[in-house]
């Protein structure tokens, strides 16, 4: 399939046009020069491979575009696409997700760059369309970087910070980011769609070195390692994910740099916190109408702030523990649940205490599970969450340490 | 020599020219010593004629199973040429997506546009089970250059002989013991893989069934394969001590015997001419009879508990692949008398007498 791409104008300007998700990711596709993509339909992340597809049939961008016969063949295809110098892009959603598990898995055993979105989907049974995180954190163990957009314009921001630390060779693992479904994937917003030649500044070449296959470095790649050597590699990896912090908070300085967004930290975005007595803590798009809610409370005399998470894995220790132990009391909202784990929590709450547990100021922390299968947290569940919360930081045992199921009928 | 095939179509370059005898095979070993493979292992035949016949300038993808395992150590390797594992299921899109990225990095300029052979294997669990699907997409997409290679040992031989679909009626593997109540207990009949693979992807150009007993034959499929070019099909089979339990100094004969007894013959379909090939050919042109299945049943101690009652099920129904089927040993179907005329096909002809000619 050849395809005629017009040269880059070089009057080209940043542009602000309405984009959903989907489509953000799709443009920074395009902007990335991606080489091989794989499509299988499942909602709602393959808005972008529709919108990809689109971009590509109107002479717009370049890209090998593979129709698969399934999530594990998508997920296959452009990881051994990856392995002979391609950069590469797939997605899923859902049980989509979990029918690649295999591939998802090898892939970042195989340390190989590829990019992937997770429209976070409800998993089946019984069927819903709506946001879950549970798809994207069942791989949080694995070695995938796990970021969280929140809105359209960040989409896009993370993916082209994704291709830029997926393929720096102190990391080389795969990077699946997260878009809550329909609230993210399929809304429009304006998004500035920065210039190739910004892009370009950014984002530097794939290159895979000495672990490129081809006849003219003929190497041998994941031979059986058995006991004698896997502990050694899975060492690395996790000395690969370790290194991840660094050059994400390198890669969010260049980003800030050249594109002028991004935030003070790469890793939490707070919201009205420098006062606050309280916060909430979660990730994805329950951050809008979190402030919604913070807005009104302030406006009642209330202390009361957010700290959304960026990046889920690495998990931001460090900056967690420096943010949170402000606070007297964090209510962390889970888009997620963790059947019969610590306190029956979700992931996010006890990977968060988990964190605090070792400082001697710690604030209380109280899980709430909410907005699953895309539930809309309205506002008297806000209310509810922070009612607990501040019960909570005055010390109400009854609220605290334990997980509240919100807005769910009994 | 450059075979009028090659020059006739558009992925070949003619640098895989067919090899006219034992004289002209290459002899560069490009699958050496490293591994440790069963003695008297066909499989591992195969992959060294496989890149024997592709040549330096290749890239092979394997499968779990066998030729991942048991060939592929940390700190050892037997492929001279790039070799990479892919999961059990995956062959197929192991191809696909390494072509993809040869074929774009090429057109961008990203690497040099030069011939590279793509060729992933997976056993009969991994490419006639499992990975069916993902093999069946590869070659439907024409535009990408890559060859499946299914290496048949008809068990999953590398975990303890559990059965596949590949496992031939009525044999003891692990999942299909014989005991004092059930004689047999795997009754289906082999999943007729090659066959499926060439009347199912009308634009695969190429689709082969071999045996590492047939050395030429074999790297000539190969390399036809890669000349033809788009995604490609080879099918082996290979004879397995452990897991057909018989003495490994008998492979190679049972390959033969495999084929002189019409349960695996071979051919190759080019552009969707059907081409039968060595004895095959001699059989069905009447020029060689038919051993009796007993003569290879006999030899394997998986068949040790068949009573003559299984035997002649087994000749049976060999017989009907070759005495019924629409293409003898390749295509199922039968035509009704009534409709010979109309689908313009005579039957008193040999049928493969037309695609042989």
């Amino acid at each position: 399939m050849a395809v005629e791409v017009k040269a880059t104008p070089t009057t080209e300007v940043e542009t602000e046009q309405l984009l959903t998700g989907c489509e953000a990711i799709a443009e920074a596709i395009r902007l990335a020069d991606v080489d091989v993509m794989a499509a299988y339909p499942i909602r709602p992340y393959d808005g972008v491979m529709q919108a990809a597809a689109k971009l590509i049939a109107n002479g717009k961008m370049d890209v090998e575009y593979i129709v698969a016969d399934g999530e594990h063949s998508q997920f296959e295809i452009v990881k051994h696409a990856s392995a002979v110098g391609s950069r590469v892009f797939v997605g899923s959603s859902g049980v989509g997700w979990f029918y690649a598990f295999e591939a998802i898995a090898v892939t970042a055993g195989l340390r190989l760059p590829v990019v992937a979105i997770c429209g976070n989907r409800a998993l089946d049974d019984p069927g819903a369309f709506g946001t879950e995180h549970n798809d994207s954190l069942a791989v949080r163990d694995l070695g995938w970087l796990l970021p969280w957009a929140e809105t359209a314009q960040e989409s896009m921001d993370l993916a082209l910070m994704a291709w830029r630390v997926a393929e720096d060779k102190r990391v080389s693992l795969p990077i699946a980011i997260g878009l809550d479904g329909a609230f993210l994937t399929h809304s429009q917003q304006p998004v500035k769609v920065p210039t190739k030649a910004a892009v370009d500044a950014f984002l530097p070449k794939y290159d895979l070195g000495d672990r490129l296959l081809h006849p003219d470095n003929p190497i041998t790649i994941a031979p059986q390692v058995d006991q004698d050597w896997l502990m050694e590699i899975r060492r690395q990896n996790d000395a690969a994910m370790r290194k991840a912090l660094t050059v994400i908070t390198e890669a969010h300085a260049d980003f800030k740099r050249i594109f002028g967004r991004g935030g003070d930290s790469p890793f939490l975005d707070e919201y009205m916190t420098d006062d606050a007595e309280v916060v909430f803590f979660g990730q994805g798009t329950l951050a809008l109408p979190m402030k919604v809610a913070i807005r009104r409370l302030r406006a009642q005399g209330h202390k009361v702030g957010l700290v959304r998470l960026k990046w889920f894995r690495p998990f931001p220790t460090q900056e967690i523990v420096k943010s949170l132990t402000r606070f007297k009391a964090v209510g962390v909202i889970d888009r997620d649940y963790s059947f019969g784990s610590p306190f029956y929590g979700g992931v996010l709450y006890n990977e968060v205490r988990s964190a605090l547990y070792s400082q001697t100021k710690r604030p209380t922390v109280v899980g709430f599970i909410a907005g699953l299968g895309g539930r809309e947290i309205e506002q008297p569940m806000a209310n509810e969450i922070f009612e607990k919360t501040m019960a909570a930081g005055r010390g109400d045992l009854s609220v605290g340490d334990q997980c509240h199921w919100i807005g769910v009928r009994d | 020599m450059k075979m009028a095939v090659d020059t006739a179509i558009g992925h070949g370059t003619g640098t895989l020219p067919q090899i006219k005898g034992v004289k002209e095979v290459p002899y560069d070993e490009l699958f050496v010593s490293g591994h440790r493979t069963c003695q008297g292992c066909e499989s591992a035949l195969v992959m060294r004629h496989m890149v024997k016949a592709s040549g330096p300038r290749t890239i092979v993808l394997g499968s779990t199973g066998c030729m991942y395992v048991a060939n592929t150590t940390y700190y050892t390797t037997p492929w001279v040429v790039p070799w990479m594992h892919t999961q059990l299921g995956a062959a197929g899109s192991a191809a696909l997506g390494t072509a993809a990225g040869l074929k774009v990095l090429m057109r961008k300029g990203k690497i040099k546009d030069e011939k590279i052979n793509v060729i992933a294997f997976c056993g009969d669990g991994g490419g006639a089970d499992m990975g069916i699907g993902a093999i069946s997409a590869t070659l439907t997409h024409k535009e990408y250059n890559c060859l499946v290679l299914l290496y048949d040992n008809e068990s999953y031989a590398n975990t303890d002989i559990q059965l596949s679909s590949q496992t031939p009626y009525g044999a003891v593997t692990t999942f299909s013991p014989t005991g004092s109540k059930r004689r047999l207990m795997h009754t289906r009949w082999k999943k007729n893989m090659p066959g499926m693979m060439a009347a199912g992807h009308p634009e695969s150009r190429y689709v082969a069934a071999g045996c590492a007993a047939y050395a030429v034959d074999l790297m000539n499929k190969i390399r036809r394969a890669l000349e033809l070019g788009g995604p490609t099909f080879v099918h082996t089979l290979d004879p397995c001590p452990k897991g057909w339990d018989y003495h490994p100094q008998y492979s190679q004969e049972l390959g033969h015997l495999a084929v002189e007894c019409g349960i695996w013959p071979l051919y190759e379909v080019v552009d969707g001419v059907v081409n039968l090939t060595g004895p095959t050919r001699q059989i069905a042109e009447g020029r060689k009879k038919r051993k009796h299945v007993s003569e290879y049943l006999k030899r394997q101690g998986r068949f040790a508990h068949f009573v003559d009652e299984d035997i002649e099920h087994f000749q049976a129904e060999v017989d009907k692949t070759w005495e019924e089927w629409l293409i003898p040993g390749v295509i199922p179907f039968t035509i009704p008398q009534k409709d010979t005329r109309i689908l313009n096909i005579d039957k008193k002809k040999p049928l493969h007498a037309e695609a042989t000619a």
